[in-house]
């Protein structure tokens, strides 16, 4: 598997540590309630198909990437910098 | 049909043409009182054990491919008791009894052998972990011994002793650990569930689960509706999927986890020896082949093949541990579905919906777990109260944060077991 960076070009997937699903990014107020923490926390969508998931550069720029792939086939079908995708 | 050694030297004797199937090929019925989602180690266990501990036998197990094609069928066999939390030592315990009578009571050859699991560690700190977690197991009633560097060259002379990184200590030895046939134990759980009137339908994939009023109703195949007052989702590594149909999030991450064969060689490693500095563990399966893993790919997959990264750590290691493997040839890799909890542990719960059970969470360790799981599924479905050793593996642990059950002592968040 081969994962682009927006920064650093096609690179082995050796290069960046998995953080998990892309959900991460979209952290819940603090007094927003045991439900919508445990969505956030625990609960996942955890699809047969395409994803988003965020990788982190780290032998690399070490830039946090927001990879949208396919779990059933590993292919890569979209890279941003986390902090585009988020905006 | 019954085995035994007389109806064996017959049978060989007689061009072994009196074997018949070992269960049946059903038509589904339109109604069920209770169906089985998925027919792996633990859906088929599930059935056997409700048939034959709760007298119920109107159940069909819904497998959507052929029974042992998922992992009970792709596993690297490693049976043992060796957990440290309360929780979790009880019902792996549990599980392990039941293997120790499981080839009488299934009158089927698993090949259980219990040739012992060692767990190496590499510093005294870790020796002190070893030696409490050992301390944890005896109390439990199982068995543990705590090895030293000497003891521990006698019996596995071929590892290497003195590498720089992870020189050897000493390990634990969990004399009653070991392997199985994983085959033959999905095998003899389908023929003993059959035998007692289980309907096994291959071929069956379930696509949606009917509920009305808060209540399971049956569920959607592709061959056809089929109704039931109970619906058990025992689909391992697919649980976020059949769980949508429910309208259910599980916390579940689907991973892939690797394993290798070697060519058959004689008699080398006795034992499983598992290097967990390493990522590594080892054992031969009786055919010869030098059967041995690592750890999961990490990241999210359902491709049930990995990537060679992993591939390459895992060799690796193996030639630290043991620099004789490298002279082994390796004759074939594959990866299974696992269904990643966020403390490492399983999840064997009642839903929100009335009549609709779930078991999953199995991570990378859900084979041992086959007969002591279906058994106390089995109970929970049958009584729809917790068995007495499957008390703490509820849903609900992760939202109330009571009874998280983080064995590694690595956290309870996704990705880090
Ligand atoms: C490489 C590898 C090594 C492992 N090593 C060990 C080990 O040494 N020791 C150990 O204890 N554990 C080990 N495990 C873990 C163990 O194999 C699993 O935890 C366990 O087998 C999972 O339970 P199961 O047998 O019921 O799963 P499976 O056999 O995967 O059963 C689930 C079944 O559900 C079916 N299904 C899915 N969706 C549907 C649907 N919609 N409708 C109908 N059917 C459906 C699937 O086809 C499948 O047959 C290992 C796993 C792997 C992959
Ligand atoms: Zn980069």
């Amino acid at each position: 598997m081969r994962i682009t960076c927006p920064y650093c070009g096609e690179r082995d997937r050796r290069e960046f540590y998995y953080r998990g699903a892309a959900t991460d990014l979209d952290r819940p107020a603090p007094d927003a309630g045991e439900e919508a923490w445990e969505n956030f926390v625990f609960l996942r969508e955890n699809p047969a198909g395409v994803t988003r998931d965020l990788w982190y550069h780290e032998g690399g720029c070490g830039a946090w990437v927001v990879v949208t792939r396919n779990t059933v086939t590993h292919e890569v079908l979209e890279t941003r910098l986390a902090s585009e995708a988020r905006s | 049909m019954r085995f035994s050694g007389l109806r064996v030297l017959k049978e060989g004797l007689t061009g072994n043409k009196g074997w018949t199937p070992h269960w049946r090929d059903p038509e589904p019925r339109p109604e069920y009182d209770i169906v089985i989602i998925g027919g792996g180690g633990h859906g088929l266990s599930t059935a056997y054990y409700l048939a034959k501990e709760h007298g119920l036998t109107n159940v069909a197990v819904l497998e959507k491919g052929y029974i042992g094609g998922g992992n009970v069928g792709r596993n690297t066999t490693i049976v043992r008791a060796n957990y440290f939390l309360q929780g979790n030592s009880e019902f792996y315990s549990h599980s392990l009894k039941l293997w120790e009578g499981l080839e009488e009571d299934l009158n089927y050859n698993v090949m259980h052998s219990q040739r012992g699991i060692i767990n190496l560690f590499h510093s005294d700190g870790q020796r002190d972990a070893a030696a409490r977690r050992g301390n944890m197991m005896i109390s439990q009633g199982d068995d543990a011994i705590l090895l030293s560097r000497d003891e521990l060259r006698k019996m596995l002379p071929y590892l290497n002793y003195d590498d720089l990184r992870f020189p050897i200590y000493g390990g634990l030895y969990h004399p009653r650990g070991g392997t199985a046939r994983h085959d033959a134990v999905a095998w003899g759980y389908a023929r003993g569930a059959d035998q007692r009137g289980v309907d096994l339908i291959q071929n069956c994939e379930v696509t949606g689960i009917d509920i009305k009023n808060g209540a399971v109703r049956g569920v959607q195949t592709t061959r056809g509706p089929i109704r039931a007052r109970k619906v058990a989702m025992v689909v391992a590594g697919r649980s976020s999927q059949v769980a949508a149909m429910a309208g259910m999030r599980l916390p579940i991450e689907s991973h892939v986890l690797q394993a290798f064969v070697t060519e058959g060689l004689k008699p080398v490693i006795d034992h499983v020896v598992t290097f967990g500095m390493g990522h590594f563990y080892i054992s031969q399966s009786d055919k010869g082949g030098l059967v041995f893993g690592g750890d999961l790919d990490f990241y999210a997959s359902y491709a049930a093949r990995g990537n060679l990264p992993t591939v390459e750590n895992v060799m690796e290691a193996g030639m630290a541990l043991m620099p004789m493997i490298g002279k082994a040839r390796v004759l074939r890799s594959w990866g299974g579905i696992m269904d990643m909890s966020p403390d490492g542990s399983p999840i064997i719960d009642r839903t929100h919906i009335d009549g609709l059970y779930l078991n999953c969470g199995w991570n990378y360790g859900g084979f041992k777990a086959v007969p002591g799981s279906g058994h106390v599924f089995a109970h929970l479905i049958a009584t729809d109260r917790h068995h007495e050793n499957a008390t703490k593996f509820r849903l609900d642990r992760f939202r109330t944060g009571r009874g998280v059950m983080d064995e590694e002592g690595k956290g309870s968040q996704h990705n880090l077991h």
